[in-house]
């Protein structure tokens, strides 16, 4: 009994804990309930954007680049649809027995095939690897025909860069290519949108525009597993093509450039005196830009690197040149308006002048006689120029040189590989080499030759600058959102207001016209050195001065020995330069030609602007036809 | 043994089987439906492995139960302490011959399935304490020989589990332990005492857990210490739960799930898929289930005329509500993560089995509610 009781009390007391336990119960199952409640409800939003970003991957594809054009519209760097071969590997059944295929189908390398291998171990099995970046149509044919039998390789068809002219721009536009990775961490916007196969502007306007042309990415939205394997695509998001940059060259004449340059190593600039446009700008020898886009081969690179013509080299803004006797206009020039000669001012040329126990030769080594200003640009005298160097000396005319755009960029920024050259002054030397100047240099920087270093886009820019009347002009590739008509250019020129445009270049009026007048006898008249590439049809008339720039100094020998040019080693030869405008009788442009080692100016450089100044009058109409057919800001 | 039963209880058979309690059978048979299609979602809507697995064992153990439940509940008090000792001896077993798997030695090989023995003692030391303060004088239960008896029964199993290593399985022993200590009587001030001397040495516990161990729990503090890391599973889960919003993403359409997100979805992270694709009306709608099997038990207790059957049923229905607390407060991100699994609903045949025996000897507490153990 005691027994049982005791079980009663007990059960009693084990009831009474299992009732504080039942509450205790209750509350826990309440908490389990309100934090299902704050994540379930409360936070449901925050918690389903995080399972989307989750389950939700994007993959961003290749932009496509935006399109380079001429004046005219016609696309210089535009882009291709190209056929690729990819293979994932995690679609494929056999690996070995699909590259043997493929070796097969399309003369795949040993080497080729290494690099695919290596790729694979590499990459994650859902990763494609492109095995041939550039299929030929019936190479791509061939693979979907025999496409059953080649699991796990997919074709796929994608854009490239191409520019349709070859190697007419190469200079002007660069290229495109594979980035380094360097490359990618120096600019943002390329490693914001960067994907694997993509190319960017490896030098010219290519890469100096690159933030323009680039593009945005175009996003495939996938659903993917806690692996990153995708599983279905959800979403398609189109890409914006890059800008549409519209350049102020006209294609035909920068072929005409490049047909006329054949076999040379040289450089031709043509620019408009009033608006500053550059209507071509050809480096002679260039090379198929399309060659870097899917990596150049070996051979080929050897052949461009090692060409003696140096095609790498844009000769028109990184070749440096002495202006040779083109620099005269500008050494009459500052001579008329520092009152150091007038035109009534003569010389008595006798082939050479003795100055402390040195002789300056004068080119033609019987002697011009006595020579005026006119006469001695005409004929290009060197003894007249000497003296009027003399009586200038260089600081006059390093202001005068510089005004007219010597010694500094002509395009600023747009070109990494421009050159500023040099005009020499007593204090350049004295800074740079630390002696003092010696009166002798004076005399050949008068005609041209000594430390004065040139681009031929300088030269282009200094003739334009004679030419519309001394105006101060900012020359310029890219036609911008405010393309400058004649009359703006013409008015502003006049009104002399503003920085850097329509600034005056002269103190006299007069002294312009005196050196255009020069110039034009020099190419028109009997005597004059370009008298022979003259064209008398006053809708094509143009004036110019020709300039032979040594590259070595020629020795007592060689002068009594006068050679030929064939006789002379290539390396010895002097550069033959011309710089000209025209139509004389109302002047729209100018241009600079520059043939490496090509012997005498008037021989070799003149007869080119001959032929190229038909062409670029006759296409002057149609430019100025063409209207500003977009608005385009960059 | 049925001849003998009935001899002695003068109970038929067919009354055995109208005394089952049919609201929890309908509960664990709904439960078992519910874990068979959260199974073929884990397996991503076909039936695989995991579903084919979990069906052959709640097909094996549900009949399990039933037929355990016919044994009369003075059947299971007399072997109390050998169904105790029996599970010790495999627990030794165990250590020395277990199967080895991921760093844990808890696992016996059966041949037919492998058996986890610390699952078994979950149930087992309710039964043995249960037989235990059944027959201890009322008067006895606060004395220093009877407290140091219960502690020893608690403690040696936690040692052979604690060394396999598995803190969760451990843990859910010691709190299945105790509450029969609460329940038989044990002062209120003594659970007060301990509760602080715990809380005094807990630093000198944590510096003997293992480091994984550490490192979960100060995951738990800071999930966001490493989110890819241990701070993963968390993470994860808790997207998972919270992303599953009110009516939860739809049956087979918890991407979490499907795409591979969870981890341990079939056993520990079980709810998380359910929560995910069923929302929070079903979240809740599950609970309950849990809860009228809860009451159900407790109520079953409360029925018995029998100490030892009060206390089973009173302590197993705190067992049940622990594991569930514990696995959803691990899912939840309210706990660090131990392993524990959801009865019932986890993949897993130990702690299937030793559920549904648990279950049975409820059952069979029910049918013999009027029996009284001497």
């Amino acid at each position: 009994m005691i027994k049982s009781s005791s079980g009663i009390r007990k059960a009693d007391v084990i009831n009474r804990r299992m009732f504080i336990i039942g509450a205790a119960k209750i509350i826990v199952f309440a908490a389990i309930v309100a934090r299902l409640f704050s994540l379930q409800i409360n936070e449901n939003k925050k918690y389903l954007t995080l399972s989307d970003k989750n389950r939700i991957r994007e993959w961003k594809l290749p932009p496509t680049r935006g399109n380079i054009v001429d004046y005219f519209g016609n696309i210089i760097a535009g882009n291709l649809k190209v056929y690729q071969l990819h293979i994932i590997p995690e679609q494929v059944e056999n690996f070995n027995y699909l590259l043997v295929r493929l070796k097969n189908l399309l003369n795949l390398s040993e080497k080729k095939i290494a690099r695919i291998n290596k790729l694979k171990a590499e990459l994650k099995p859902w990763d494609s690897i492109i095995v041939s970046e550039n299929l030929t149509w019936s190479q791509f044919v061939k693979i979907n025909n025999y496409l059953y039998d080649l699991v796990g390789a997919k074709p796929v068809m994608t854009i490239s860069r191409n520019y349709p002219f070859k190697d007419v721009y190469t200079h002007v536009l660069g290229y495109v290519s594979q980035p380094s990775e360097q490359e990618i961490l120096n600019n943002q916007t390329v490693q914001e949108r960067f994907v694997p196969g993509m190319k960017i502007g490896k030098l010219g306007l290519e890469k100096k525009l690159e933030n323009y042309l680039i593009g945005t990415n175009a996003i495939q939205r996938y659903e993917v597993n806690a692996y990153g394997k995708r599983i279905n695509q959800l979403e398609h998001q189109k890409g914006k093509q890059g800008a549409k940059i519209r350049l102020t060259v006209d294609t035909e004449i920068q072929k005409t450039c490049g047909e006329l340059l054949s076999d040379k190593a040289g450089s031709i600039s043509v620019m408009d005196i009033y608006t500053g446009d550059i209507i071509a700008m050809y480096s002679s020898p260039s090379y198929d830009p399309n060659s870097f886009l899917f990596g150049i081969s070996k051979d080929e690179w050897q052949l461009i690197r090692n060409n003696p013509l140096k095609p790498l080299i844009n000769k028109t803004l990184s070749g440096l040149y002495s202006p040779g006797s083109t620099i005269k206009p500008i050494v009459a020039l500052s001579a008329l308006e520092n009152n150091v000669v007038d035109t009534k001012f003569k010389v008595k040329c006798t082939g050479k002048i003795e100055l402390y126990g040195q002789t300056f030769h004068c080119w033609k080594e019987k002697g011009h006689g006595w020579v005026s200003l006119n006469n001695a640009m005409k004929q290009s005298c060197d003894t007249y120029f000497y003296e009027v160097a003399r009586l200038l000396g260089v600081d006059r005319l390093n202001i005068t040189a510089e005004k007219f755009g010597l010694g500094k960029k002509v395009l600023g920024d747009y070109f990494d590989n421009e050159k500023k050259g040099l005009f020499p002054n007593t204090k350049w030397k004295k800074n740079n080499l630390g002696r003092g100047w010696v009166l002798g240099e004076t005399l050949i920087t008068g005609i041209g030759q000594g430390y004065i270093q040139s681009t031929p886009l300088q030269l282009c820019m200094m003739t334009a600058q004679i030419a519309n009347g001394g105006y101060a002009i900012k020359p310029k590739i890219i036609v911008d959102d405010k393309p400058i008509s004649l009359e703006d250019a013409k008015a502003l020129m006049q009104e002399d207001i503003l920085e850097g445009f329509g600034k005056k270049l002269f103190k006299d009026e007069k002294n312009i016209k005196i050196i255009q007048e020069a110039m034009f006898s020099s190419t028109n008249e009997r005597f004059g050195t370009s008298y022979r590439s003259r064209i008398d049809d006053p809708k094509y008339q143009f004036a110019g001065k020709t300039g032979t720039a040594q590259v070595k100094r020629i020795s007592k020998r060689e002068r009594e020995l006068d050679l030929e040019l064939e006789q002379i080693p290539y390396k010895d030869r002097d550069h033959a330069l011309y710089v000209a405008y025209g139509p004389y009788a109302n002047p729209r442009y100018a241009l600079s030609i520059i043939v490496e080692h090509g012997g005498s100016g008037s021989k070799a450089a003149a007869p080119i602007a001959k032929k190229l100044f038909k062409l670029i009058i006759d296409r002057h109409d149609l430019r100025n036809k063409q209207p500003n057919f977009e608005e385009i800001s960059i | 043994m049925f001849q003998h039963d009935r001899l002695n209880n003068e109970i038929t058979i067919f009354q055995k089987i109208k005394n089952l309690d049919y609201i929890l059978l309908i509960s664990v048979i709904l439960l078992s439906i519910i874990s068979l299609f959260v199974m073929y979602s884990t397996d991503g809507g076909e039936i695989l492995f995991h579903t084919k697995n979990h069906f052959v064992k709640l097909m094996v153990f549900f009949p399990l139960m039933i037929f355990l439940a016919f044994f009369n509940i003075k059947f299971w008090h007399s072997i109390s302490y050998i169904i105790y000792l029996l599970v010790i001896l495999l627990l030794i077993y165990v250590s020395f011959f277990g199967i080895k798997s991921s760093g844990s030695q808890r696992w016996m090989n059966l041949y037919l399935f492998v058996l986890q023995p610390s699952e078994l003692m979950k149930v087992a030391i309710i039964l043995c304490l249960a037989k235990y303060y059944h027959r201890l004088k009322i008067e006895s239960v606060n004395t220093f020989t009877s407290i140091i008896v219960v502690l020893t029964i608690i403690i040696i199993p936690i040692i052979f589990v604690i060394s396999q290593p598995d803190l969760g399985t451990s843990i859910l022993i010691a709190l299945s332990g105790l509450i029969i200590l609460w329940l038989g009587g044990v002062k209120i001030k003594y659970f007060i005492y301990s509760f602080f001397t715990f809380l005094i040495s807990l630093p000198f516990i944590i510096s003997f857990l293992k480091p994984y161990q550490k490192l979960r729990i100060l995951t738990f503090l800071d999930p966001d210490r490493d989110p890819l890391g241990a701070g993963y599973q968390i993470i994860q889960s808790k997207i998972a739960i919270g992303s599953g919003g009110l009516n939860g993403k739809g049956f087979l359409k918890g991407t979490q799930s499907y795409l591979d997100f969870l981890p341990e979805k079939h056993t520990d992270f079980i709810f998380t898929l359910f929560s995910e694709e069923f929302g929070f009306i079903g979240s809740v709608g599950l609970l309950i289930l849990y809860s009228i099997i809860i009451l159900r038990i407790v109520r079953i207790g409360s029925i018995s005329r029998s100490n030892f059957a009060r206390l089973f049923c009173f302590g197993y229905a705190f067992a049940i509500f622990i594991y569930i607390v514990v696995n959803l407060s691990m899912v939840l991100g309210l706990l660090p993560i131990v392993g524990s699994p959801l009865p019932i609903m986890s993949y897993g045949g130990s702690s299937m089995l030793a559920t549904m025996i648990g279950f049975g000897i409820v059952l069979s507490a029910k049918i013999n509610h009027k029996q009284i153990i001497a």
